[in-house]
């Protein structure tokens, strides 16, 4: 049996361990509230804005003036993927790494085998894993110290322009949706060019258009698109600590666990000295009385 | 007719409207009670609500795009 004073120091420091873990996971449920509020308002917008759309791109069979709609064979591709600046938050980090590096060797094995697969990375946790194996062009950590609409249209902009120029032929999603505080889906999804929903129903043509329908079609495309990235960016912000609230509760119950286990060797541990003190005593009186 | 204003941050309005005066790219316009569908790009300036209590709003945009079907319109603002 180990010896009392390495028990308790153990006790001490899994003790200390337990609290950092609560305290973390006490700020991670703060931060989801915020992030999960960020979400909530984004999506009557982002819905709109699709469905007024999809009814425009509908009846407008001429789509060749769209821009980010031009279907080319799939040659250079841009991955972009999304995870967070910090670790501990479970299986988070590794399930999008996981999935580029699926779609690297399956759905784009010609494209990484030739080298024209690019990786751009949002967040440390990637960009440090990725750049190892894969052709990682940049990198965008900054942007979770102030995630609001304009910062992160910034970067669809610049990922917008890069497509419209034919530096990339496709561009892909891969980051975690958010579906509540303990689940997150992974999802890849495909942001450039705009996949053309088939739409049958001739109802969306009595739309009155102002000033036409080029114009607003025009006008809208992008700003749906920096949209689409805006949401995956914080679905991606309030998963992260979802998944970090998780990871951080199922530690600190872990530690629970173990400080009780440590309690009781600890308090054998204890007891088995005493009895062999008594031991001692007992039998050097009965020597004595001899 | 019910009027929703949305930007990408948060929600701006909502609730029951006897008219909606907006800031079309082709000029100012109003938007009454059972209009035919639109739909309309918008451009920086003021949209002035009036609601079926009496009372009238303003709401300044920086640009957008306005939907009217089914006498339900929404607004989607950019700021």
């Amino acid at each position: 049996m180990a010896n009392l004073k390495e028990i308790r120091t153990r006790i001490s420091s899994v003790q200390k361990t337990k609290q950092v873990t609560a305290a973390m996971k006490m700020v991670s449920a703060a931060k989801l509230k915020k992030a999960q509020d960020a979400i909530v308002q984004i999506r009557p917008y982002a819905d709109k804005l699709h469905e007024i759309l999809s009814n425009l791109t509908g009846s407008l069979s001429n789509s060749d003036d769209n821009l980010y709609g031009v279907q080319r064979k799939p040659s250079k591709v841009l991955l972009v993927a999304i995870t967070s600046n910090k670790g501990l938050c479970g299986a988070f980090n590794s399930n999008v790494i996981k999935q580029v590096n699926q779609l690297a060797e399956n759905t784009y094995r010609e494209q990484n085998q030739k080298g024209t697969l690019s990786i751009l990375a949002i967040g440390k946790q990637a960009y440090a894993i990725l750049k190892k194996s894969h052709n990682v062009i940049g990198e965008q950590n900054r942007i979770f110290d102030d995630l609001n609409y304009a910062n992160v249209s910034e970067i669809a902009s610049s990922i917008m322009d890069a497509f419209v120029a034919g530096e990339y032929d496709r561009v892909d999603l891969v980051y975690n949706q958010f579906k509540n505080a303990g689940v997150q889906v992974l999802v890849s999804e495909q942001f450039l060019p705009i996949e053309q929903e088939k739409e049958t129903e001739m109802v969306h043509s009595e739309y009155i258009f102002e000033p036409n329908q080029e114009d607003i079609l025009r006008d809208l495309i992008p700003k749906s698109l920096k949209t689409q990235f805006y949401k995956a960016m914080l679905d991606s912000f309030a998963s992260e600590h979802g998944a970090r609230m998780t990871a951080m509760h199922k530690a600190t119950d872990n530690a629970s666990d173990l400080i009780q286990d440590l309690n009781l060797t600890y308090n054998k541990a204890r007891q088995a000295a005493i009895t062999n003190e008594i031991l001692e005593i007992v039998s050097g009186a009965n020597a004595l009385a001899q | 007719m019910h009027l929703e204003i949305v930007t990408p941050e948060k929600s701006l309005y909502s609730g029951e409207v006897e008219l909606i005066q907006l800031p079309g790219k082709n000029g100012s316009f109003e938007i009454l009670n059972k209009h035919a569908a639109i739909v309309s790009s918008l451009e920086k300036g003021k949209i002035k609500v009036k609601e079926i209590a009496g009372e009238t709003i303003f709401f300044e945009i920086n640009g957008g795009v306005v939907e009217c079907k089914n006498n339900v319109i929404s607004v989607l603002a950019d700021s």
